[in-house]
């Protein structure tokens, strides 16, 4: 027990009491209090274990940077937070933390025996360790790495609160509210324009907040912007990342800070805000020391401390010492001398010290021991005393003392001008990297762009010890555990560039990114390759600057906002009579439509011999289609797929195939001319934005010399896929002005007309096998035609059907599915449509790479047949195939199957697949090794049902 | 995100309204049958990767869907100009 409440002072609202619970115990705080405060105010020292050595430790800072004191805050179901920072964390009533990474308890941990064997566990000990034997990792390793690796636990149920999203634009956006922010929204405000003040704060004010003579000045100024109508304030709010063009991403955090029932409306608000000026105001973090011990729990930053004195009124110890290397640590320290703590002694490396520094520290009563260095902390659950010792090396003295201050400079927060790409320079009298150039409207005040004043100090590495690096303690990243000897062994290692070794010894791969941590690697990197700083170089800042809520990123975009799904106007229907669905693309399309108690195979099975031998109506309205309109509709059509399309009769369809320009198939539909300048195309439903998208860039940029018209008519026209012996039966009563007669109206034609008197383009084609139509009319009447189909087709024994059946119908006719029985690598030759490439034609996309070496040379993988010698074997789809199963593994693979299906129409299994020199081997078996033994197929032609075609003359 | 000036709506929108489209100033040759095996893979994968100044494409997908020429630094993606597709290299 060492922190205490002061009598008086701090920002805290002592009138104000605020209960809360920490690891189950009852406590309290006052208002203004943050939880580290709070706890600390109670004597709480310990907060947590770290990482990998499980290692007690306590408060570091008193802002974003902690990297130790991570607590999991739980607001009920759903609404667990882990990794929150104490300081970070403001008291309200009911407050309900814990800590974390710690088992059973805070105080006991049975892991903390890994600090024990320290020595075993040096920088990469993963990548070497757990290497051998291999067996051993499943079952041994990972479970064991996975139970203790991870910090705090993510909840396992689903977040039940809302998160708002907006977007705002802004004359200047000021990123930080302490004095130099304020100061610069109060400028920019003079000038009338739109300004953003933001800060990640409970309240505005940044470091005079921990300064009571910045007070008066600090609430004048609140008030005047408070009062500005083109100044808007947000405070609780992070700046997560710049990007381009000053677009800045904060998320401001609306109800985590109050009690659970008095949390209304959104969790938190993503701000998109769009900005002509960005000023970064971001301060700069004060950077620990490097030496033995400086992890245990009492041992913090001096800014921490005066913080904890000055914001919260609160003492982080009885009996302080100061371990200093610059002058900010005497003025925090005589700070804290008047606030009433008491502060033992002061240690300063340097042996030359600012005079009036020292003797204001003597006049009270302070010890000074400069030239001195801390070189041992002693206690583990909390400090009792230091050992120190001229220049590090000499005979130690020991100080008794309950918390140790380190005061090591300062790093300005530069994440965000790096994210913004801008450039940085080593500055030695800061010993920190500040801003330099950058090409946005942007710049950097305060602290953060190296203008401010916290005196002179010494840059360093790690403190001089008796102890060498490789035998000390002393910590670089608390959060990730990193040792000063981590580093120096990374080195050694041969590691050169900060890159590598922060990945090799992950420095500053926390959740901290490296705040307290960068600095101090990169310099003791620098000393052990004895090559400056700026040869080593400094790792990229990338966003978030602070760990953000998954929440906050989604927004609205969640449950049925997540993305659209795209409905036909026939899917009403399908939902009233029982359809199972499945997503194409985004569109929502009935899968099957069970009877009674069907399982899928059932239906389908019923659903294709009803097809077969009867008629079944199908939605086909999510075909992609485009309508091709100009006097060089033909010549474009021509151009673009491998068909002929100048010699299509007005009337006529034809079936399309597309490649790109490397010559694979990528996309395929049945497409009709209606007029010699007028074409009805269709693609496939995943493909229709990406051909209109292909087909616009040739138009624009190759070819627009065409007068071609190109409009998507996907949603304008409902489909009705009428198939079957009885099709011609089912429409016949309800078509007017078309000739239905099959020497009439023969296959692959389109007529135009009217159905059930509204105008219809009806196409008399199949992806069936069997005698066809498919149905064209205005979405509108999508429904009523279709109800009028069904109840006509009551009288032939229609049923609905759905893709899964469609799919089995066309593998047995052995029609392709792009980018099912294709995948990117497929020619018309490769999937046996070479029929529809125009031979004749001078030029087509795609054309020229038919003739690259690789495309014709032997061997080519391409589209066959399988059956299997057990019928009643289904293969699986991209189950791979091997021409001998008892060559040894790794067996030498020569395809994979595409479709496969139990075909009820045949009584058996059927299957497509593309394999190596494939149409070669008809009549051969081939071999499908699977968990359960290997399965034999014999190689076919991919046409399983009909081979002549006659059904289609129904 | 990028604000990109459309040449065509003469207005500059955010980025998600538009497509990239590769480098530009690639043009189809009229007749692909005279290039020879080198010539065509030339055409078909071979791209410049400059660290600078970049000659590439864009189209206004969700806004008015024409396609146009830009020049961005790959280093800064600062925009140095967008064009109508058909005018000469910038």
């Amino acid at each position: 027990m060492s922190g205490f409440r002061l009598a008086d002072g701090g920002r805290i609202d002592r009138r104000t009491k605020r209960s809360f619970t920490f690891d189950g115990k009852a406590r309290w705080g006052y208002a203004g209090d943050c939880l580290a405060s709070a706890l600390l105010a109670q004597g709480q020292m310990l907060f947590g274990r770290s990482f990998k050595y499980h290692r007690p430790r306590g408060i570091l800072g008193a802002g974003v940077e902690e990297p130790n004191a991570l607590v999991t805050v739980d607001r009920g179901p759903g609404r667990r937070t882990p990794n929150l920072r104490a300081p970070s964390v403001a008291l309200h009533d009911g407050l309900t933390a814990t800590s974390q990474n710690r088992f059973p308890s805070l105080r006991f941990d049975v892991v903390a025996l890994n600090d024990q064997f320290g020595a075993f566990f040096p920088a990469g000990f993963y990548n070497k360790t757990f290497m051998w034997p291999r067996a051993a990792w499943e079952k041994v390793y990972e479970p064991i790495i996975r139970r203790l690796a991870g910090l705090g636990d993510s909840p396992t149920t689903r977040d039940p609160d809302h998160y708002d999203a907006t977007y705002a634009h802004c004359e200047t956006l000021v990123v930080g509210a302490g004095p130099a922010g304020i100061a610069a929204a109060l400028e920019a405000a003079a000038t009338g324009g739109r300004v953003f003040l933001i800060d990640e704060q409970e309240e505005i004010g940044g470091g005079a907040l921990s300064d009571p003579a910045q007070w008066a000045w600090l609430a004048e100024a609140s008030a005047t912007l408070a009062a500005m109508d083109n100044v808007t304030v947000l405070s609780r709010t992070t700046a997560i990342g710049h990007y381009h063009q000053n677009f800045v991403v904060a998320a401001e955090r609306l109800t985590d800070h109050l009690p659970v029932d008095a949390a209304d409306g959104p969790r938190e608000k993503l701000w998109r805000i769009r900005a002509g000026e960005v000023v970064l105001a971001m301060g700069a973090i004060e950077r620990p020391l490097v030496f033995e011990g400086n992890d245990v729990p009492g041992v913090m930053l001096a800014s921490a401390a005066r913080t904890f004195a000055l914001r919260y009124g609160v003492a982080v110890g009885r009996k302080l010492v100061v371990m200093a290397v610059h002058d900010s640590g005497w003025r925090d320290a005589l700070a804290l001398h008047e606030a009433g703590v008491n502060i033992a002694a002061i240690v300063d490396l340097r042996r030359e010290i600012d005079p009036a520094l020292v003797e204001a520290a003597r006049a009270a009563r302070i010890g000074c021991y400069p030239g001195y260095a801390v070189t041992k902390v002693t206690g583990r659950l909390a400090v009792d005393g230091v050992t120190i010792a001229l220049a590090g090396v000499a005979k130690g003295q020991k100080l008794d003392c309950d918390a140790v201050l380190m005061a090591g400079g300062w790093t300005p927060t530069v994440h965000l001008w790096s994210h913004a790409k801008g450039t940085l320079r080593w500055d030695d009298s800061w010993g920190a990297f500040v801003p330099d150039k950058t090409h946005e409207n942007l710049r950097c005040v305060g602290a953060c762009g190296g203008d401010w004043d916290f005196g002179s100090g010494l840059t360093i590495g790690a403190l001089p010890a008796p102890k060498p690096l490789h035998e000390s303690k002393a910590f670089v990243d608390f959060q990730n555990d990193v040792k000063a000897r981590d580093i120096g062994l990374a080195v050694q290692e041969g590691f050169r560039s900060i890159e590598h070794i922060k990945r090799y010894t992950t420095n500053g791969m926390a959740t901290d990114q490296g705040k307290t941590s960068n600095l101090n690697g990169l310099q003791i990197a620098s000393d052990v390759l004895s090559r400056p700083v700026t040869e080593i170089g400094l790792t990229t800042f990338r966003p978030p600057y602070t760990p953000q809520s998954f929440g906050a990123m989604l927004g609205h975009h969640k449950e049925a906002l997540f993305q659209p799904l795209r409905k036909t106007v026939i899917d009403d229907w399908a939902a009233d009579h029982g359809a199972v669905y499945e997503n194409v693309a985004q569109w929502r399309r009935a899968r099957y439509f069970p009877q009674g108690s069907e399982d899928m195979d059932a239906a389908v099975a019923r659903e294709c011999r009803t097809v077969r031998s009867a008629v079944g109506v199908f939605d086909a309205s999510t075909l992609g289609k485009i309508e091709v309109v100009g006097p060089d509709a033909a010549e474009f059509l021509n151009r673009m797929y491998t068909n002929p399309w100048k010699s299509l009769e007005p009337g006529r369809c034809r079936y399309g195939l597309l490649l790109g320009e490397h010559g694979f198939i990528i996309d395929d539909g049945v497409s009709a001319r209606l007029a010699p300048d007028r074409f009805h195309l269709t693609t496939t439903t995943g493909g229709a934005a990406r051909v209109l998208n292909m087909m616009e860039d040739y138009l624009q940029t190759e070819w627009s010399d065409l007068d071609v018209w190109l409009t998507s008519t996907t949603e304008q026209w409902a489909v009705i896929a009428v198939q079957g012996p009885k099709a011609r039966r089912v429409i016949a009563s309800l078509v007017e002005g078309i000739d239905l007669a099959p020497e009439a109206f023969p296959h692959m034609a389109v007529r135009e007309g009217q159905i059930c008197g509204v105008p219809t383009r009806l196409f008399r084609v199949s992806f069936t096998g069997e005698l066809g139509f498919e149905v064209n009319v205005p979405a509108e009447h999508g429904r009523m035609v279709w109800d009028a189909i069904w109840a006509e087709g009551q009288k032939h024994g229609v049923t609905p059907y759905g893709t899964e059946t469609m799919h089995v119908l066309r593998a047995e006719k052995g029609f392709i599915i792009v980018g099912q029985d294709t995948d990117g690598t497929v020619t018309p030759d490769d999937a046996g449509l070479g029929w529809a490439v125009g031979k004749k034609k001078p030029d087509f996309v795609g054309k020229r790479s038919l003739a690259r070496p690789d495309i014709v040379a032997p061997g080519r993988k391409q589209l066959v047949g399988l059956l299997t010698d057990d019928p009643q074997v289904v293969l699986e789809e991209g189950a791979q195939i091997v021409a001998d199963p008892n060559q040894p593994v790794p067996m030498t693979m020569i395809g994979h199957v595409t479709s496969s299906y139990h075909s009820a129409t045949l009584g058996r299994s059927i299957a497509m697949a593309l394999v190596a020199g494939g149409r070669d081997r008809m009549g051969e078996t081939l071999h499908v090794p699977m968990p359960g033994g290997v399965i034999s197929a014999k190689v076919v032609a991919p046409m399983f049902y009909d081979a002549e075609g006659s059904r289609l003359n129904g | 995100m990028l604000l990109i000036h459309c040449p065509y709506c003469e207005e500059a929108r955010p980025e998600v309204e538009f497509a990239y489209g590769g480098e530009a100033h690639i043009a189809r040759p009229l007749d692909p049958s005279t290039y020879s095996d080198e010539q065509w893979e030339e055409f078909l994968y071979i791209r410049s990767n400059p660290r600078g100044r970049h000659h590439e494409r864009w189209r206004h997908t969700h806004g008015c869907g024409r396609f146009f020429n830009a020049v961005r630094d790959t280093v800064t993606d600062v925009f140095e100009t967008t064009y109508k597709a058909g005018e000469a290299r910038k």
